[in-house]
């Protein structure tokens, strides 16, 4: 008996962590809450990871970071919670979450047939190929009879497997359950050719035995615009991810930064003036403080800044802005206007 | 008078053959042309794998260096290890405050060195160990004594793969004990349901459970209602072990002589004290080898909640491995992991056989 009083008591607490995420509104449930929750990936290191420390890092969470800000003035207000691929649109479609930063690919099916809003992309990916120099390949056409080593179930395998067929190659795949054991394999010698998203194939080159031996190749077999997501039903919620994410780009464009926030408020430029709340207006469109663009660039930082800190040059990954280059230096980023 | 004769002495070889270490050589190893044959292919493997892994594990390793100076070696990188360990055994828990799951876990492996001792067993312990749950939920959860609340979310590493385990196998227990005794009911409506509860159980593997409860589940309840990601996969497997500890016990309680039901009969005993003071005892004591094996696997199973992203100790070690800092020495780390569980899994067998001895009657 004593042991089913224990379950009684053990059942009536585990009852008390059933709780009621939100009640009507997405945003006004988010600020009740006090808090967004916010769901990414947990495991790609730049994107979504926690460091030695625990603590969240990577351009996804310093997306999600600026959500924060925007609404709550704080960037700290937010909790993250790492999903699998598989659990990622389930968990934004049962309320888990209210935001998912979580290197999710733009797609038409996606947002019509699952409910989603996917808003402004923050990074532009596509996948590509990596081979060791002695190989002499130039180009992914050369690669007939290749082996390729590629992870299992992801569109990266059926990505590599439709363009080996429109280029009536054959394709020997090797296929191997993780990210780490699959850049063992291939600087193992076991396959020729690597195949996974850009970003990957930078940071695998950055930590190979000998980076120079290896060689990613020119050709970019698909897009992959990762993009934030909300669930349908609250547009006032999706404008404000959005603007979140617009805001980072606007304010490279601008030439803001953490560091000078302070002194371009103080700016005669009324673009500049308008975009960090000194004439009010945006704020209030929004239903926000006017200070939110502010509070993201101070406590956040421009997009320039988030992706330098997360994966660019200067850190393992060691991306080059490319495709997420600002549209005046040839890249796709691109802000409409703040006002 | 005559010399004493000295008796004739015989000086022989020592019979290096017959007893000794070569003898034992002899004997064990050499006694007969494919036993030797055996024996000397086997010590020609060690010599090409040991030497090796010993270089490569000891002499050319380094355990406490960055990662960086782990590229310029031949051989293992246990830095990884000392590193990363913060992550590894807490992942999530709030810096400053891992004093709090350590001391939970240290309370938890001292409740369970000391219930050990069958002589304990009584009801302070019962009393002991609701306290010491109580102290250890508190210890993780906070939220009083000034400690700052840490979300269930936020619980990772080996507190979670201790408490997933240890949950699962304690609620899986007498849960399945109950669904045995529900199968070999005579009330029709109660054998039916558990039946097909445990056939139904049985019948899928626990990553579909996993994964019933952490992506349709959620899906089914009323809008706007979450339930603790944590207590869901907790509550899968629990269910799912049960099922199996259920099958287990149904062949203990089959293995009963039916006289042992007639003499409890005779004695007036109703049903439940006919299964709690005579059958029970006895048909769970037959089952322990198999019920150990259950609960190994449940323990070693709990490390499936990877795929549903939730922590545990096996999640938080391929995270740092994901980090391209670290990517190379997934070997080492795994090496780590496998010592864990080991330890854990031979604690849990040894302690087995030991009950298994204490509780042979001998008949």
């Amino acid at each position: 008996m004593k042991f089913v009083k224990l379950m009684a008591i053990l059942l009536s607490l585990s009852l008390l962590t059933v709780t009621f995420a939100h009640a009507g509104k997405d945003l006004d449930a988010v600020k009740k809450k006090g808090y967004i929750q916010a769901g990414v990936n947990g495991g790609v290191f730049g994107f979504g990871m926690p460091d030695e420390k625990g603590v969240w890092k990577g351009l996804d969470v310093d997306t999600a970071r600026a959500v924060a800000a925007a609404i709550f003035g704080d960037a700290s207000k937010v909790k993250f919670t790492p999903l699998t691929a598989q659990q990622r649109f389930t968990a934004l479609q049962s309320g888990e979450i209210d935001v998912l930063t979580r290197n999710a690919t733009r797609t038409l099916s996606r947002e019509t047939q699952l409910g989603l809003n996917f808003v402004t992309v923050n990074y532009y990916d596509g996948q590509g190929f990596m081979v060791p120099k002695k190989l002499g390949v130039k180009s992914a056409k050369e690669l007939n009879g290749a082996t390729v080593c590629v992870l299992p179930g992801t569109t990266t395998e059926q990505n590599a497997a439709d363009y080996f067929r429109t280029n009536n190659m054959k394709m020997n795949p090797v296929v191997i359950e993780s990210t780490s054991e699959l850049a063992k394999t291939f600087f193992a010698g076991r396959c020729d050719v690597l195949t996974s998203d850009a970003s990957q194939l930078a940071g695998t080159r950055a930590v190979a035995p000998n980076p120079k031996d290896y060689a990613i190749l020119p050709e970019i077999i698909s897009k992959e615009p990762l993009a934030p997501a909300v669930r349908h039903g609250d547009d006032q919620f999706r404008d404000i991810v959005d603007f979140s994410v617009l805001a980072m780009i606007n304010a490279e464009e601008l030439g803001i930064t953490s560091a000078n926030v302070d002194d371009m408020a103080k700016s005669k430029d009324p673009i500049i003036q308008r975009f960090l709340g000194v004439v009010p207006g945006n704020g209030a469109a929004l239903g926000l403080d006017e200070n939110w663009a502010y509070n993201i660039v101070k406590q956040v930082g421009n997009y320039g800044e988030i992706f330098e800190r997360n994966v660019g040059v200067n850190t393992t990954l060691g991306i080059e802005r490319g495709l997420n280059a600002l549209w005046t230096n040839g890249g796709l980023m691109y802000s409409p206007p703040f006002k | 008078m005559s010399e004493p004769t000295q008796p004739s002495r015989e000086y022989l070889a020592a019979p290096v053959l017959k007893i000794g270490a070569l003898a034992w050589l002899k004997d064990n190893l050499f006694n007969s042309w494919y036993n030797s044959l055996l024996t000397v292919i086997t010590l020609l493997g060690l010599w090409y794998l040991v030497p090796p892994f010993f270089k490569w594990a000891f002499v050319d390793s380094l355990w406490n260096s960055s990662a960086e100076a782990c590229r310029d070696i031949d051989g293992a990188c246990w830095s990884i290890i000392p590193n990363n360990i913060k992550f590894i055994i807490l992942g999530f828990f709030p810096n400053g405050e891992e004093w709090r799951p350590l001391l939970a876990m240290f309370l938890l492996l001292a409740l369970v060195v000391y219930s050990k001792e069958r002589s304990r067993w009584n009801k302070y312990l019962g009393w002991f160990w609701v306290s010491g749950l109580i102290v250890m939920g508190t210890l993780m959860y906070g939220g009083i004594f000034g400690m700052t609340v840490v979300e269930t979310a936020q619980w990772s590493g080996l507190p979670l793969t201790m408490m997933l385990s240890f949950f699962g196998m304690v609620a899986a227990y007498p849960l399945g004990v109950l669904l045995a005794l529900g199968r070999r009911s005579k009330m029709p409506a109660i054998k039916t349901l558990c039946v097909v509860y445990i056939e139904m159980i049985r019948g899928v593997p626990l990553i579909s459970l996993l994964f019933m409860s952490s992506i349709m589940f959620p899906l089914f309840l009323p809008d706007g209602m979450t339930i603790d990601k944590v207590l869901r996969a907790q509550v899968a497997i629990i269910l799912f072990t049960a099922a199996y500890i259920a099958e287990v016990v149904r062949g203990g309680l089959q293995a009963m002589p039916r006289g042992q039901y007639e003499a409890a009969d005779s004695l007036g005993l109703n049903y439940r004290q006919t299964m709690r003071l005579i059958i029970l005892p006895q048909a769970l004591k037959i089952v322990i080898p198999p019920t150990v094996g259950i609960l190994l696997s449940a323990f070693k199973d709990t490390s499936l909640v990877v795929i549903i992203a939730l922590y545990d100790v096996l999640k938080t070690t391929k995270v740092t491995l994901s980090n391209p800092k670290w990517t190379g020495y997934s070997t080492e780390a795994y090496i780590f992991l496998a010592v864990l569980y080991f330890i854990c899994c031979y604690a849990m067998s040894s302690y087995s056989r030991r009950l298994e001895k204490e509780l042979h009657t001998g008949y």
